[in-house]
């Protein structure tokens, strides 16, 4: 089983879009080298006969009639946001400029 | 202290039911507590008065009225700051969700102002229910009831420690790994984990969808079941809802029973690293269950020594998907960084600012757990020990009808004792977790004082999913053959709280 180091936690940091300094990387990556390690048995326990689990209570597909429910207003689902602008979610430039 | 606050919620319903006691007059007895009490406590995040007393006096006319109200009408509660409210802010613990507002409801916080139980306010937690202590919290830990030294566990600290304090008779909580059960342990109170989908979740912060389940918190077995019944049942909004009727469960608590029941002590859950003390009110639980005829088997869940591994590696995983929604456009905080920034950058200062250590700590560990080329042999190999952890229960529940563990393997710990230790503050969760991966329902509730340090402890019982009514029958039996062995509730030993009258 792998180890974790600065290098993947500054990646791993990148790709879930949390700023890190060096010293906050050198800090996480100390603590979840701890945490790894004690958790990776579990990756050596069950065979390939068990099955995975990913509900605890089997459930099928819940499906409900197509019709309106309860909405919100335009004004009630942008009460909370940052900023907004005509009806709208505002958001500073998704690309970067020249 | 008024004696209004004293009372169980079952016993204040009663006195409000004959006019006895004023709504009103309930819920300024522990407004008035909360005043008095929570700079001490620090349990609420926000308090609720206005629209509480409003509520309670509204019950109060239509009780004069002669109206037909629910048997908790007026009764107030407290709820856990993870649910959201319309008309109160909803943190989740967190600065990223400062000052917001939701615009709907939670299904439970609709259902309790249906049954029209006025709300005090919203209670303290570890950031996103992420933690044992409550010190995760960005709003400054909770102390326990206690010992203000003390945590007051987590993650809903909060809840635990205003029904401690007799600042609310009842709360809700949250339980993802224990956060409902291990704070009853630490603060002598009562905490139920509701069988998964016995809840409906819609409108609870979601952490760990398949592990999440919302339930009560109270000083009785009786009150958790009366709180139960409010807020259980199927509800349309959460496609994980169970369609089953909530069941009889105050029935149940009322007519206790465990003659000829087969107690399982899961042999997993106890000796090394449990405190004496705890081990020693557990045998002495076990000896008073015994006692009122129930059989004491032994039951071996040999899997269970992987359940908190399995449990740290699915937990992030799900918590770094849940919480991909916090990125500064649809609500709560936006930092924007110098410059002319892109979207891409203001999500990770704003990420970067709103976010705690812990809750840093599990959204990366999360991500690496889900990240390409270690999918299987981690998040994938953790599903497989659920599988194996449900097939130990079932083994379990052919040879006893519930199963009997302590809580929490330790009193409450000194604040700041486990910051710096992640892997030891995990650790407190090793015996409430097994229930949240098979999806079970669990209860705590009080079991004495330790010897070593005169603090709680609590007892878990465990029941097949569907089964809830059973934790409230045996748990009824186990409080009551206590209190009369203490001649009182436990709390009625807890110290004064200090800076009170």
């Amino acid at each position: 089983m792998a180890e974790i180091n600065r290098e993947d936690v500054a990646h791993l940091a990148r790709l879930a879009h949390i700023d890190m300094s060096s010293e906050e990387l050198d800090r996480m990556a100390g603590e979840l080298a701890v945490i790894v390690d004690s958790i990776k048995s579990v990756s050596e326990v069950a065979g390939d006969d068990v099955p995975a689990t990913s509900h605890p209570i089997p459930l099928s597909n819940v499906y409900r009639d197509d019709v309106v429910g309860e909405t919100l207003s335009n004004e009630e689902a942008l009460a909370g946001a940052p900023d907004n602008a005509d009806g709208r979610f505002k958001v500073p430039a998704i690309l970067d400029g020249e | 202290m008024s004696e209004i606050i004293r009372l169980s919620a079952a016993a204040l319903a009663q006195k409000l039911q004959s006019r006895e006691v004023s709504a009103v007059d309930a819920t300024q007895a522990h407004l008035d507590r909360i005043a008095a009490v929570d700079g001490s406590i620090n349990a609420f995040l926000h308090v609720n008065t206005e629209e509480a007393l409003l509520v309670a006096a509204e019950v109060d006319k239509a009780r004069a009225d002669g109206d037909t109200l629910h048997p908790l009408a007026g009764v107030p509660i407290a709820v856990k700051d993870l649910i959201v409210t319309k008309g109160q802010p909803t943190t989740a613990g967190s600065k990223i969700l400062e000052g917001w507002h939701s615009p709907y409801d939670a299904t439970v916080i609709r259902r309790l102002r249906e049954a029209r139980m006025p709300i005090l306010g919203k209670t303290n937690l570890d950031e996103f229910a992420m933690g044992s202590s409550t010190e995760h919290s960005a709003y400054g830990p909770t102390r326990n009831p206690w010992d203000l030294d003390r945590i007051p566990g987590g993650s809903g600290g909060g809840s635990a420690a205003a029904v401690a304090a007799f600042e609310a008779p009842l709360a809700l909580g949250t339980d993802t790994g224990g956060s409902i059960r291990q704070p009853g342990a630490v603060t002598g109170t009562v905490g139920v984990k509701p069988t998964y989908g016995g809840v409906s979740r819609y409108g609870a912060i979601a952490m760990a969808s398949s592990l999440d389940q919302i339930g009560p918190v109270s000083r009785t077995v009786l009150d958790a079941a009366l709180l139960h019944e409010v807020i259980g049942g199927h509800d349309p909004h959460d496609s994980t809802s169970l369609t089953d009727p909530v069941g009889a469960l105050v029935e149940a608590a009322r007519r206790g029973e465990v003659k000829g029941l087969r107690v399982g002590v899961i042999k997993e859950l106890s000796g090394e690293g449990y405190q004496t003390g705890v081990l020693n009110r557990f045998a002495e639980s076990l000896e008073l269950l015994r006692g009122a005829g129930a059989e004491i088997v032994e039951v071996s869940c040999p899997n269970f020594k992987y359940a908190l591994g399995a449990y740290y590696l699915i937990m992030p995983s799900e918590a770094s998907s849940n919480l991909a929604k916090y990125d500064g456009v649809r609500f709560g905080l936006r930092v924007v960084p110098e410059g002319a920034p892109t979207i891409e950058r203001v999500m990770g200062a704003t990420r970067a600012a709103g976010f705690g250590d812990e809750v840093k700590r599990r959204i990366i560990l999360g991500t690496y757990a889900l990240s390409a080329g270690y999918y299987d042999a981690y998040y994938g190999s953790a599903q497989k020990v659920r599988t194996l952890i449900q097939r130990d229960f079932n083994a379990a529940f052919t040879q006893a009808d519930v199963l009997i563990s302590p809580t929490a393997p330790t009193t409450a710990f000194r604040l700041g004792e486990k910051l710096d230790d992640p892997l030891a503050m995990y650790l407190n969760d090793v015996a409430t977790i097994p229930a949240n991966m098979a999806g079970i329902p669990g209860l705590s509730l009080p079991n004495g004082l330790a010897d070593e340090d005169n603090l709680p402890v609590g007892i878990q019982l465990l029941a097949p999913a569907r089964q809830d009514a059973r934790l409230y029958r045996v748990g009824a039996v186990l409080e009551s053959l206590l209190e009369d062995k203490w001649g009182g509730p436990l709390l009625a030993q807890a110290p004064e709280i200090a800076g009170v009258k």
